[in-house]
């Protein structure tokens, strides 16, 4: 499973970057990303999920951030 | 040499300027929307009547500078053609504003600009004690600024939450700005309805749709204002519809007009009166 820390990155390139990566993988395949709090998880999972993409699993960690796991649609 | 009437010219939205005999023509331009076929046209009347450029206003309007006053009438005339009219000034209801709310924007709740429309068809000019300004917004972000207005109103949704699907994954919680979603320590989610803002960042995040909209709606707010004496407007009331938010401008309007004194912004009105006393005539 690819994972991208997007850690630091502003919006609107946590999801640009997001999105890329997804469209390298085929469907049914994982992508970790790593988001700040605040804004970035405002806005990323939401337009995951518009996109159609599945967030399947969401882990906060210990700095704040959160993991999550997106299953390509 | 006939008289010129400033005043009247001001209403129609002639504004004059520093330079004698020149002014600049505010345009009525309701919740920001210019379409694409008047682009040209104003284009046009700034090169061949003002000085080749029009300026944008802090609230959505557009005016072109330096209109000479033996120009006024064709002016209006080559405007007219594509549907562009002269805005008003002076102590009566002035450009309607709002943002695209639900139209376009992600966070959007409400269409507010239908909202505009209908308040600019219903009260555009309307002639009060002073200037009375409305602005809506599409949620809480407020970028519309309903605040600084005589009248304004954001959108809002109340969320409702159901965990049949709910994956335990803090999301809603870590984007609630409110702190009205928490997990107990057996990773039970608590909402607490008395801190939530309304603003929909739970139901946009969730990835399993737990959060839904049970009632989506509009907060008003009243009194506010920039200018000498800066105040924001007060929160009136939470969450009513769009009927009921089109009966609060009727109030509003009818107390302003029959308490304020001229020259009186509205927000001084209800701190001359009383906020009790405007709510209980109003609510």
């Amino acid at each position: 499973m690819d994972t991208l820390d997007l850690r630091g990155e502003v919006c609107p390139y946590n999801f640009v970057k997001t999105k890329l990566a997804l469209e390298e993988l085929e469907t049914g395949q994982i992508l970790e990303v790593i988001l700040d709090a605040g804004e970035p998880i405002q806005n990323v999972p939401r337009s995951v999920k518009d996109d159609g993409h599945k967030i399947i699993e969401v882990k906060k960690l210990p700095d704040g951030a959160f993991s999550l796991k997106i299953e390509k649609s | 040499m006939t008289e010129v009437n400033y005043a009247l010219l001001k209403k129609g939205g002639f504004m004059r300027q520093r330079q004698k005999d020149n002014f600049a023509l505010r345009l009525k331009i309701i919740a920001g929307r210019v379409r694409a076929d008047q682009l040209p046209k104003l284009a046009e009347v700034a090169e061949k009547y003002g000085k080749g450029y029009v300026h944008l206003t802090t609230r959505q309007g557009v005016e072109i500078p330096f209109i000479q006053l033996k120009d006024i009438d064709a002016v209006k005339d080559e405007l007219a053609k594509v549907g562009l009219t002269p805005g008003v000034c002076g102590p009566r209801v002035r450009t309607v504003i709002a943002c695209q709310g639900d139209i376009l924007c992600p966070y959007g709740l409400v269409n507010v600009e239908e909202i505009g429309i209908k308040a600019d068809q219903r009260y555009y000019g309307k002639e009060l004690p002073h200037k009375f300004k409305f602005a809506f917004s599409g949620c809480i972000n407020s970028c519309a600024k309903p605040q600084e207005n005589d009248f304004g109103s954001i959108g809002v949704v109340e969320p409702g939450w159901d965990g049949a699907n709910c994956s335990q994954c803090h999301l809603c919680e870590g984007v609630c700005s409110s702190q009205a979603i928490t997990f107990d320590s057996m990773e039970r989610l608590q909402y607490d309805p008395a801190k939530c803002n309304l603003c929909g960042d739970c139901i946009r995040v969730c990835p399993t749709d737990c959060w839904k909209a049970k009632q989506v709606g509009h907060t008003v707010f009243v009194g506010g204002r920039i200018g000498r004496h800066p105040e924001l407007g007060r929160e009136l009331v939470v969450m009513v519809d769009d009927e009921r938010l089109f009966a609060l401008m009727d109030k509003t309007l009818d107390f302003y007009i029959k308490y304020g004194n001229r020259g009186e912004r509205f927000g001084s009105t209800i701190n001359r009166l009383g906020w009790d006393k405007f709510k209980s005539e109003v609510l």
